[in-house]
């Protein structure tokens, strides 16, 4: 499936994987991915834009059945964050007990494994969401 | 303007098929159309297939399919929007009729997903959702409506059982369709009972991985009369329309407006001169219970929150004010997923020609709508008795 010459195809997004970039339009809306076209408005002024990594659980769920490249790591929870800034991203939660993810709950981002491939793959990172220690 | 009639339908079982292939399926159903209209021969054809790629290695379906079915040299393509492939395919088939390039058009749905291990098909079905910002975080797209399913239950305050009735209610009809893949009743409590496959979403709120293919044949009335169809056998494709939406459910505006289904109702009701309380029987897509009440409150069945309600009132039974899911849904008929948009509409056609084994009493009007992606195309067709 995913061989070591895909890494570029993953590479190419480390940045907002890492970091969290989003982009900015000339009218003020942010939005997470970063793309070149306001999702908002349809303005091409967009400049990348930092997220805090801070915000909300909006709702979540218990992965039991994941898709193939992901069976070492379930069940996993899987959570739609509101971030502070507004925008709604989808990530993995860590470092959590299941039974206290609630809705509400304030998370912040941390960088961590997502998913390993096959012993001569790639390892890939991106953000996931704690409960906030600080 | 022109009109296009559906004058031939046909379909497999849904199931698991292990010793029928892609394209046995999908020539079984398209043959069984053909015949139905009376046809030997069509001037193209419209494959709806989703990902028969990764499932059994095969693109190219157009090519496949015609040449197996000994149609001959005549255009034919695959038409692809997530699970609404089968949707999609009829309108372009209906578009190619109304545009006068095409006098006799067959569209089929097919797919062949019990080939692949589970895990994998879980895999190529989330190709569908946004593979960067979705799958790449091991989202399922099972997960994906469940995160919906909480968001839901936790805004208007339903509960699990609440949204089981679409599924009893799905087993109900489909225990009566020969064609279905669980011909059996089931109770609330078979779906609570069954296990959580991402919370709070269980096995028994959403459809199963199988196969089958469903075809119909689409001409103009005029083609009809000269081909010597018999008039019963004609089903007006009245209003049809679709959109799209954020492939990324974060991206979503409300995650629990199916907003490409509303854009496309209202677009479909406007040309079929017809409002909601005017259709007789409903072919949602609910490939996850949730989606049943967030479908019902797109078409404005049901106001926004009350989706869910029109089901604990049992108003979407047979012989209720809004029948739904009149052969089973994708639940209990099954959801061969680039198929059921063609077997939605097979079943519309057999509701409005009187032959339909669960059937809404003097049904005139009825109306389809299949959901590609968590909710990001959406089609929505209206078809009336002529
Ligand atoms: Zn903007």
């Amino acid at each position: 499936m995913s061989r070591p010459m895909q890494v570029s195809r993953y590479w190419r997004h480390f940045r907002e994987k890492y970091r969290l970039i989003g982009g900015k339009c000339e009218n003020g809306h942010v939005f997470f991915p970063y793309r070149g076209v306001c999702p908002v408005c349809g303005s091409k002024n967009v400049e990348e834009y930092e997220f805090s990594g801070r915000g909300k659980v909006l709702t979540w769920t218990i992965v039991r059945n994941p898709p193939s490249g992901f069976e070492y790591y379930k069940p996993y929870p899987l959570a739609l964050v509101q971030l502070e800034e507004g925008p709604v991203v989808l990530a993995q939660l860590t470092d959590v007990d299941p039974e206290e993810i609630h809705e509400g709950m304030e998370v912040e981002a941390v960088t961590r494994k997502v998913r390993e491939f096959e012993e001569d793959g790639i390892i890939l990172y991106a953000y996931k969401f704690r409960p906030v220690l600080k | 303007m022109k009109k296009a009639v559906i004058i031939g339908a046909g379909m497999t079982p849904v199931g698991e098929h292990w010793k029928l292939s892609l394209r046995d399926l999908a020539v079984e159903a398209l043959l069984k159309a053909m015949d139905d209209a009376g046809v030997d021969k069509v001037d193209s054809l419209y494959v709806g297939n989703m990902v028969s790629g990764p499932f059994v290695e095969q693109e190219n379906l157009g090519a496949l399919i015609a040449d197996w079915a000994g149609l001959g040299n005549i255009p034919a393509v695959k038409i692809e929007a997530a699970c609404a492939s089968g949707g999609a395919a009829v309108q372009e088939g209906v578009k190619a009729v109304l545009s006068g390039l095409e006098d006799v058009v067959a569209v089929v749905g097919v797919e062949k997903m019990t080939d692949a291990w589970p895990s994998d098909a879980t895999r190529y079905l989330a190709y569908a959702a946004d593979a960067e910002w979705e799958l790449f975080h091991g989202a399922s797209f099972v997960a994906l409506n469940a995160l919906i399913m909480r968001h839901y239950m936790k805004t208007y305050g339903y509960t699990e059982e609440d949204l089981a009735l679409f599924a009893v209610n799905a087993h109900a009809n489909g225990a009566k369709n020969p064609y279905a893949m669980f011909k059996r009743p089931i109770k609330v409590e078979t779906v609570l009972k069954s296990p959580y496959i991402a919370d709070p979403l269980k096995l028994f709120d959403a459809s199963p991985v199988c196969d089958g293919a469903a075809a119909v044949i689409i001409t103009t009335p005029e083609k009809a009369e000269e081909l010597g169809v018999p008039k019963e056998k004609w089903v007006e494709v009245a209003g049809m329309a679709r959109a799209i939406d954020t492939i990324n459910l974060a991206n979503r505006e409300d995650l629990l407006t199916l907003k490409a289904a509303k854009i496309a109702a209202e677009k479909a009701y406007k040309m079929a001169g017809v409002e909601p309380k005017d259709i007789d029987f409903f072919e949602v897509h609910d490939a996850f219970t949730v989606m049943a009440a967030l479908s019902l409150e797109a078409l404005g069945v049901a106001k926004k929150g009350e989706g869910a309600k029109l089901a604990k009132e049992g108003q979407i039974a047979i012989d209720a004010d809004y029948p739904i899911q009149t052969m089973g849904g994708l639940k209990a008929r099954g959801h061969p997923v680039g198929a059921t948009g063609v077997y939605q509409t097979v079943e519309a056609v057999l509701q409005l020609r009187g032959e339909a084994p669960n059937q809404v009493p003097d049904a005139e009007v009825g109306l389809t709508q299949n959901i590609g992606g968590t909710g990001s195309n959406i089609t929505v067709s209206i078809f009336r008795r002529v």
